[in-house]
């Protein structure tokens, strides 16, 4: 019976039921014996000495454990700093600030005790001497003279000075180009938000000398080498980091924290479990923040829009310390898209990251590319405005003419494959173009203000080669292991390094095994996040699950059947290389009479009686792939709104998108993550930012009542669309769908407001978010110069 | 000094010293040990612990237990029967209305509401209802379909 390929298909979720019937395990749910609560006592300045820990009165609180502050971490050394630049300045980062306080939530004392309550009270009883320093929080003022300095090794708080392209091409081409559009671009802060806050539970077995460690992460083997290698000092292969249900992650469970680390340490000395669980307050303060970009761009282009050159000063907010992976994202996960979709004779970039008085920025969704994309988008449409072009038009007269064996970039990347006008052409048919701009010019001529933006975008996902990110400064490998058990009944365990916080890794990986060994989906379990299971792996990040550990889970599956085929040419008396394998059976070529099911070769494999000299019993694959390059997905977004002249409020009327993300192992899967990264990514645009004062160094939008997470109403249906062009790079041409929505949408949304303001002369809004009153005022002040 | 807290949650008595400043929530979470209702945040934004206290939706982080002495509660884990799924799971389900799984039961506590309260919402106020509930994966597209899927399914019986 000729069954449907699962690849490919819109299976639902196996996971869900637990889901929607509450039996979920998240780390907080989690349950031990002698359970003990943890709060944290934090800075509630954002720069200040710390004269003196006063513990006593609190460790007298009913229900205190123990409460340890940074002097008691002896032997504790810095969290890392995973990413190396040249001349990079590292300042200490240790997991209790012991000196000196640098932004508001900087931890300095751990309070333990028998209840969550008891530990907030004892935590309020802790007195902390400070003397408040003066504090920067602002991007521009990072470096500014008179600015206070952050840390010792970073002179004028500069972290690093970075660039990338050719500056002489890119000075020629401007000196000679006809025309030039040069505009300030702030990409404000962000708070990744999952709806899970970060927690942790840590417990030591004196017994064994074992440590357990459940922790809301997207990379538990990364966890735990970082944590035992370079901070505690406590053997690697004692420690298991169980990642269990995350409730999401956007990049913000990749890093290293303070709080898990403490709690590993604090749980051997007082030999009891630890739980913390983030509250939100300090889930704002603390989670690593995003984006945080401030950039004079400038582009260059012919009278007839051929772009000429671009030219890129960017200073990144880091935040106060280096998070894990901090200095890569607004250098070689940023700079290296800023070619875009587009042909370009020079590219020229810099960038300095700055140390302020603010909460660490590291990897939020997108992460660099999103900042890249919006740049571009907007320079791209800042252009055309100035030579009274159409927006579609600049874009198809400068995008890279279709290809499928690679594409050298004018800074530094090789893209795989790609169609970018097919996209975009698929997407201005879904939009029907030429009747919205006739709507447009009518509802203008009723003093409507209708805009439209596109977005046409790259991505740059899976990142690899190890050895080529290790030139560029990753102090890790970016490969992924898949091991794939398949037991004597023929069932199959599968353990990937990957993680899963939502993308639905236990449904996707199961089909690419179902699909290649022909068994039911049933018989394929998915293992993940859990170093006592799975042999090792880099997690989850930057879309690279489905290229790169899909891939390694299939590398495994052809080594199963390969040693399937001889297993079977030995039942059957047949040569091994005639062998092949169709349907779930090992198959004689030319005599399909003559088979073997893979469940009988299975447990063949492990009662060998009849069995081929020179193979092995068992029927267990590991593999660890390393890619050959990134993967590029594509695409093109469009945004209709309609911006209310009287209180500047946007609506967004459509939204569009087409996205090749390769091929497609679950449409449904896919397009689903396409929602949520548009939402993101329009909330970018039109509400979210995280707000310092700039006087008291104070995180102003530190709650969901003051930082605009998107609302259901405030959010409309998106009409998804795909093209498909595989990657040649793996062996299931997926490319990855995790982020492309995020990086995306910004523009698309930002460009439509500009476009619905054109009438009054706006070319260019400064910052966002968009909020009623940015627009309200960029109005007016275009109503004042007319 | 504690008080004695007692309610039904599903349909089961809990009875629990508890201290008076115990939330609802930690209540059900801790002391009932269900787990399935959320706490997303701590200013009553997120609506992951949306439960209903005596058939009326409410976010469990807004009430103190000894408020509810005496009430019936109902959670996640009350809404499938007799290993059925309630038709309002099995369209979130059916209709991909959940990514991370952790802002769910309290959307589907919210959605139960909706629908006792108006039958056949339409888009815009199935939007407009799920105010009190915040997702982060999902951008709320396949939520509203999941709801709306609901909706129709439990009119055509």
């Amino acid at each position: 019976m000729a069954t449907a390929r699962v690849l490919g298909a819109s299976i639902k979720r196996r996971e869900d039921p637990r889901f929607i019937t509450g039996k979920g395990n998240y780390t907080d749910d989690l349950k031990l014996a002698g359970l003990t609560h943890a709060v944290f006592v934090r800075s509630p300045h954002a720069n200040a000495k710390i004269r003196k820990i006063d513990t006593a009165r609190a460790s007298k609180a009913p229900g205190v454990v123990a409460i340890f502050t940074g002097k008691d971490m002896t032997g504790v050394n810095s969290l890392p700093c995973g990413w190396l630049l040249p001349e990079l300045k590292i300042p200490p980062h240790m997991p209790l600030a012991s000196d000196a306080a640098r932004y508001v939530g900087d931890p300095v004392a751990i309070v333990i005790a028998e209840s969550q309550s008891a530990a907030s009270d004892a935590a309020e009883m802790v007195a902390v001497d400070w003397e408040v320093l003066p504090s920067v929080t602002s991007t521009e003022k990072a470096s500014a003279k008179g600015s206070p300095q952050i840390h010792e090794v970073a002179p004028g708080n500069v972290a690093f000075n970075w660039a990338i392209g050719d500056a002489a091409a890119t000075e020629a081409a401007f000196k000679a180009a006809p025309v030039t559009v040069k505009k300030r671009i702030v990409n404000q802060r962000l708070v990744a938000n999952a709806i899970e806050p970060r927690a942790c539970v840590a417990r030591y077995d004196d017994s064994t000398g074992d440590w357990t460690l459940w922790v809301t992460s997207q990379n538990p083997h990364v966890h735990r080498l970082l944590m035992t290698a370079f901070v505690l000092g406590i053997p690697e292969h004692k420690v298991r980091v169980i990642a269990p249900d995350v409730g999401g992650g956007f990049g913000s469970k990749i890093f290293l924290y303070n709080e898990e680390t403490v709690c590993t340490w604090a749980t051997r000395q007082i030999k009891r479990p630890i739980r913390w669980t983030s509250s939100r307050r300090e889930a704002f303060q603390t989670d690593a923040h995003g984006r945080d970009h401030v950039t004079d761009a400038e582009i260059a282009v012919s009278r007839d829009g051929k772009f000429l050159g671009l030219r890129v000063k960017t200073t990144a907010n880091l935040g106060a310390y280096l998070s894990t992976f901090a200095p890569a994202v607004p250098t070689y996960l940023y700079a290296t898209l800023l070619n875009g979709v587009y042909e370009w004779p020079a590219i020229h970039a810099e960038v300095t990251g700055v140390f302020t008085n603010t909460t660490p920025v590291d990897a939020y969704r997108g992460a660099g590319r999103p900042e890249a994309c919006y740049l571009l988008e907007r320079m791209v449409d800042a252009a055309a405005a100035a030579l009274k072009m159409d927006a579609a038009d600049i874009r198809k007269k400068n995008f890279i003419p279709k290809f499928s064996d690679g594409y050298q970039t004018k800074v530094a990347l090789s893209y795989d494959s790609g169609n970018y006008l097919g996209a975009f052409d698929k997407l201005l048919g879904m939009l029907d173009y030429k009747k919205f701009r006739t709507d447009q010019a009518a509802a203008r001529a009723q003093g409507r203000l209708m805009g439209i933006g596109f977005s046409t975008y790259i991505e740059a996902c899976s990142i690899a080669p190890s050895k080529v990110v290790g030139s560029l400064g990753a102090q890790a490998g970016l490969w992924e292991s898949g091991k794939v058990q398949v037991h004597p009944t023929g069932k199959v365990s599968v353990f990937t390094g990957s993680h899963s916080h939502g993308q639905g890794h236990e449904t996707t990986m199961a089909q690419i095994v179902a699909d290649s060994l022909g068994i039911p989906m049933d018989d394929v379990e998915i293992v993940h996040g859990d170093t006592g299971r799975v042999p090792f792996g880099m997690g989850t990040y930057g879309s690279r699950s489905a290229s790169v550990g899909g891939t390694a889970i299939v590398m495994s599956l052809d080594k199963i059947k390969e040693k399937g085929k001889k297993i079977a040419a030995h039942l059957l008396e047949a040569n091994p290389k005639d062998m092949e394998y169709v349907g779930g059976q090992f198959v004689v070529k030319g005599s399909p009479q003559k088979a073997i099911p893979f469940g009988q070769v299975a447990l063949t494999a492990y009662v060998p009686h009849n069995y081929p000299d020179g193979v092995e019993p068992g029927l267990e694959e590991t593999s660890f792939y390393d890619p050959s390059n990134f993967c590029f997905p594509f695409g093109a977004h469009a945004c209709v709104v309609e911006v209310d002249p009287d209180t500047g409020h946007v609506k967004i009327l459509r939204y569009l998108a087409v996205d090749d993300v390769g091929n497609v192992i679950n449409p449904m899967i896919v397009d689903g993550m396409v929602h949520g990264g548009i939402a993101q990514g329009v909330a970018q645009a039109l509400w979210e930012e995280a707000v310092y004062d700039g006087a008291s160094g104070q995180l102003v939008s530190g709650s969901m009542m003051d930082y605009t997470l998107p609302k259901a109403d405030m959010l409309p249906f998106y009409e998804t669309g795909r093209t498909e062009t595989p990657t040649l790079v793996n062996p299931l041409g997926v490319k990855g769908a995790g982020e492309t929505g995020t990086i995306a949408s910004t523009p698309a949304v930002v460009n439509a407001v500009v476009d619905a303001l054109s009438g009054l002369g706006v070319d260019h809004i400064d910052a966002m978010p968009l909020t009623p009153e940015r627009v309200w005022k960029t109005v007016q002040a275009a109503k004042s110069r007319k | 000094m504690k008080k004695t807290v007692s309610m039904t949650i599903n349909g089961a008595p809990q009875s629990h010293e508890v201290e008076p400043r115990l939330l609802l929530v930690h209540y059900i979470r801790e002391q009932a040990g269900l787990t399935g209702t959320h706490v997303g945040c701590d200013t009553s934004q997120c609506g992951a612990c949306t439960v209903h206290v005596n058939g009326v939706a409410v976010k469990s982080c807004t009430l103190l237990s000894v408020q509810c002495d005496g009430a019936q509660v109902l959670t996640i884990e009350g809404l499938a029967k007799d290993g059925k799924l309630h038709p309002i799971q099995d369209a979130f389900w059916e209709k991909h209305g959940l990514q991370c799984g952790f802002c769910t039961p309290g959307m589907i506590m919210s959605a139960h509401q909706m629908l006792q309260r108006n039958p056949r919402p339409t888009e815009a106020q199935i939007r407009h209802d799920l105010e009190g509930n915040l997702c982060r994966c999902t951008g709320y597209h396949n939520i509203v379909k999941a709801i709306q899927y609901a909706a129709e399914k439990m009119a055509g019986k």
